[in-house]
């Protein structure tokens, strides 16, 4: 055997390429695995391919004329990001905000991270092979899109916050809607857990698959739900409140082992956490005016800079505005949590199974034109 | 042997022999619009309803479709394989049918090694599932051909135990004699967890989900059959589910009492629509199982077969061995 | 003994969720065969933005002062106008709108001085070429208020028609 490896090139190790297009990575992701038979020996995530140049475009625009480009960036959390680039323009100037647009804000979020779980719900069991729950999320994704369709406009990419408040009031019909949908998943809990969560073939899947640890979340700066299952309780809303999270009363769900299957445990936990909050909003949600009328056409803010993190679905998301004076940002950097996350991979995935793979990267849920903005 | 029908054997043999082809090629058809159907009601959603009433005209219009497609052979691939594998997997399972007791005296050959002959045709998928793979020349097609030809060795095993137990019970291999034994009752009652065994085994045999690695888009590898194109594509496909209608009449016919009523009530119902029913119902079933469970891993696929499917199917044969000796 | 507990319990959790998805087979289907029928919009739809129809002068209250040219992000809108009178505003002449490139924020409906521009409730666009996106407002307000006429019976406008406000 040893002159065999002597005089011909024999590696046992090939290189595999999960490419750029591939019907279980979230976008235009490319992993480069190096194989030894079955098992991964490296794992070399490539970004890139889906530049779009967001934060040149927040250097050429005012402060107003970024909120289309904020929700594009992680189409799934529309909602989120767009409230976040308000709160830090907001905080940059100094504008008040009416007690009633912060309890509209604050719903219309966390609708928007029941949405996007759901998403990742029904995506994650598509890979594994199960196709109906995938219909079943959309169905209920269908609830919330049309809510939120009935007070901005849109579906998927809104520009519905603006700064000092909200576009258009809400009435009656979205209360009555909010509520009609929070009462139905109350039922889908039940279903859900039938159907995928106590299913053994699921459970054998995700059940000590891509463990990580704490002390290696910490190194990357993994945020957001895959954090929390290594079981690190971190959630902005919770230790740097901001808008009227400080007055709702929720629980911050966390795991222990770091695998895939306290990953999905926390996704599903969060979002009957965020059903919570929803309830308590509407129970409070105050009269008043939804925008304040002071705010100039034609901002001209401070100089300075300001950083506004908020807690995106995907983990601790941030705008970092610089400004020098003038109607637009100087630099706009915004921090997404999808690329502390997906870098981690480099590291869990060395030694787990090729079919694993698929399993691990799902449960990290990551948008990836998030990462490469 | 039972007496020819219609007086002259080979009158017989030809007749049967055209009616094997129409009635499997029917229900093909019918079998692929079924599964669009439950597959769309399953997911909340109406399935195909635009080609014919509710879609009924579907099948024959993809049918058409894809014998108008261009038949590709991979650069280096071997051609007499490549070309054979189709073939291969199609026409072997046809030989099934000569076989199944359709009703009291509609079987077109009864043998009286009818079983043996069923499961030794079916055993054929496996030679040309590997013979795609690796005619196909694709490293990938080549693997995915291997891990269907594991998991189909690895199922074979308890899916004959656990028929062992049923022929063990009734001395004979021959169809007609099994349906005949299950007059007052079924023997899903007396053996429940052959029957189990052989409906979970026949699932993996004809690679459909929660065990359909090898052909589904599973993760990297994406199956056997990636290179074929056009009609090769669509006789993997029609084999697939002709054999699917095979492993259920068979099941029928061991575990649910071919044409037999229900503990003899037959309710003036002739055996043949008994007999199509229940195996209609037993492929509505599987169809059901692909459509709610994701898919299982491959060793933990091998795993399950090996560590609890044999044993199990290993000692209900002993079990039954030992309740027969001692009544 | 754990062996036959798993391969219990895990059966067990195979037939519970198989009994979810079959009841979902007789509940009623969600989805909506679209060209045959259609859903209604919400009320608050974004179609692309067309000016509105005011009561009083039976037109538009356009005053080309360029707010909306200058406000949005991408360049979309392209308005051109003429002075009317010696005294008073201009009258837009050429209201132009690319929306191949617009991303319904709807910044220019809210800095409109006159609250001349409205979300259209448009949704079934085709176009085959780049220059089909391309929309021209006053051509359309004008078959609307030609629509409108034919359907009342009646002339719009009764105020002093010069658009002043």
């Amino acid at each position: 055997m040893a002159e065999q490896d002597n005089t011909q090139e024999y590696r046992r190790i090939y290189t595999l390429n999960l490419g750029p297009q591939h019907p279980s990575t979230h976008g235009v992701l490319r992993i480069l695995l190096d194989l030894d038979g079955e098992y991964i020996v490296k794992a070399d995530p490539v970004i890139g391919y889906g530049h779009r140049g967001h934060e040149k475009m927040g250097e050429n625009r005012q402060y107003k004329q970024f909120l289309p480009n904020a929700s594009r960036l992680d189409y799934l959390s529309g909602m989120l990001f767009n409230h976040g680039f308000v709160l830090a323009v907001e905080k940059l100037v100094g504008i008040e905000v009416p007690e009633r647009a912060k309890y509209i804000r604050v719903i219309a979020s966390e609708l928007n991270r029941i949405s996007s779980h759901l998403l990742w719900f029904g995506t994650y069991i598509m890979d594994l092979g199960g196709f109906t729950p995938f219909l079943y999320a959309f169905d209920d994704r269908e609830q919330i899109l049309d809510i939120l369709d009935s007070v901005s406009g849109s579906r998927l990419t809104y520009s519905y916050c603006r700064f000092g408040g909200v576009t258009r009031d809400v009435d009656y019909k979205f209360i009555d809607m909010t509520r009609a949908f929070l009462k139905r998943m109350e039922t889908r809990w039940a279903d859900y857990d039938d159907l995928v969560t106590k299913n053994i073939i699921f459970i054998h899947r995700t059940r000590g698959v891509g463990i990580i640890d704490e002390e290696l979340a910490r190194q990357y700066g993994v945020t957001g739900p895959n954090l929390r299952a290594c079981g690190v309780g971190f959630d902005v809303r919770r230790s740097e409140p901001y808008e009227v999270y400080d007055r709702l009363d929720f629980e911050v769900p966390t795991g222990s082992s770091g695998d895939a299957l306290d990953r999905y445990y926390v996704r599903f936990k969060e979002m009957q956490q965020s059903c919570r909050i929803i309830d308590q909003a509407l129970d409070q949600l105050p009269g008043g005016d939804f925008l304040t009328k002071k705010v100039p056409q034609k901002l001209a803010p401070p100089k300075g800079e300001v950083y506004a993190a908020f807690e995106s679905a995907r983990g601790l998301s941030a705008f970092y505005l610089v400004s020098d004076g003038s109607p637009g940002p100087y630099r706009c950097h915004i921090r997404v949590p999808s690329f502390g996350n997906l870098n981690v991979l480099s590291e869990v995935l060395p030694g787990t199974l090729v079919a694993d793979a698929i399993s691990i990267l799902g449960s990290i849920d990551v948008v990836i034109p998030e990462i490469d903005r | 042997m039972s007496e020819g029908l219609l007086g002259s054997e080979w009158f017989r043999l030809i007749l049967g022999l055209l009616i094997v082809l129409g009635f499997a090629s029917l229900n093909a058809l019918f079998l692929v619009w079924l599964e669009r159907k439950v597959a769309g009601h399953i997911q909340l959603r109406p399935g195909p309803m635009e080609v014919g009433p509710h879609g009924l005209l579907q099948t024959i219009m993809d049918a058409i479709k894809l014998m108008g497609k261009e038949l590709i052979l991979p650069a280096k691939a071997d051609r007499k394989l490549f070309f054979l594998a189709p073939v291969l997997v199609f026409m072997p399972v046809l030989v099934g049918f000569l076989v199944l007791p359709f009703g009291p005296s509609m079987i077109i050959r009864d043998m009286n090694l009818g079983v043996l002959l069923v499961f030794a045709f079916s055993t054929f998928t496996v030679l040309a599932i590997l013979a795609g793979g690796w005619a196909s020349n694709n490293k990938y097609a080549l693997l995915g051909a291997i891990r269907s030809v594991a998991q189909n060795v690895a199922y074979e095993i308890p899916l004959l135990l656990a028929v062992m137990s049923v022929v063990l019970m009734v001395h004979s291999l021959s169809f007609s004699e099994i349906v005949t034994s299950q007059k007052s009752v079924w023997f899903v009652f007396v053996q429940p967890i052959a029957c189990l065994i052989y409906l979970i085994s026949a699932t993996a045999e004809t690679n459909r989900a929660p065990f359909d690695i090898p052909e589904a888009e599973s993760e990297l590898v994406a199956g056997f059959h990636t290179e074929y194109s056009g009609m090769g594509f669509g006789l993997f496909f029609l084999a697939e589910y002709t054999n699917m209608f095979i492993v259920c009449a068979v099941a029928t016919s061991l575990f649910f009492g071919g044409w037999n009523g229900l503990f003899g009530i037959s309710l003036g119902i002739p055996g043949v629509f008994w007999f199509l029913f229940k195996t209609y119902a037993l492929i509505f079933i599987l169809m059901w199982v692909r459509w709610t469970f994701p898919r299982v891993r491959f060793d933990q696929l091998m795993n399950f077969s090996w560590k609890v499917m044999i044993p199990l199917s290993l000692a209900n044969l002993v079990v039954t061995a030992i309740v027969l000796k001692l009544i | 003994m754990s062996y036959f507990k798993e391969i219990f319990v895990g059966g067990l959790s195979l037939i519970e969720g198989m009994a979810v998805t079959v009841r979902r087979l007789f509940q009623p289907l969600v989805t909506v065969q679209y060209p045959r029928k259609k859903i209604p919009l919400s009320s608050a739809y974004r179609g692309h933005i067309e000016l509105k129809i005011f009561e009083d002068t039976g037109t538009h209250k356009c005053i080309v002062c360029l707010s909306c040219e200058k406000t949005c992000p991408s360049g979309v809108i392209q308005v051109e106008g003429v002075k009317m009178k010696e005294k008073g505003p201009k009258t837009a002449t050429n209201y132009v709108i690319d929306f191949s490139k617009c991303s319904l924020c709807g910044l220019c409906v809210e800095i409109c001085p006159t609250q001349t521009l409205q979300y259209s409730r448009e949704y079934e666009l085709v176009g085959e070429t780049r220059s089909d996106c391309v929309i021209d407002c006053l051509a359309r307000l004008a078959k609307q208020v030609e629509k409108k006429e034919m359907e009342t019976g009646r002339q719009l406008g009764q105020g002093d028609g010069d658009g002043n406000v």
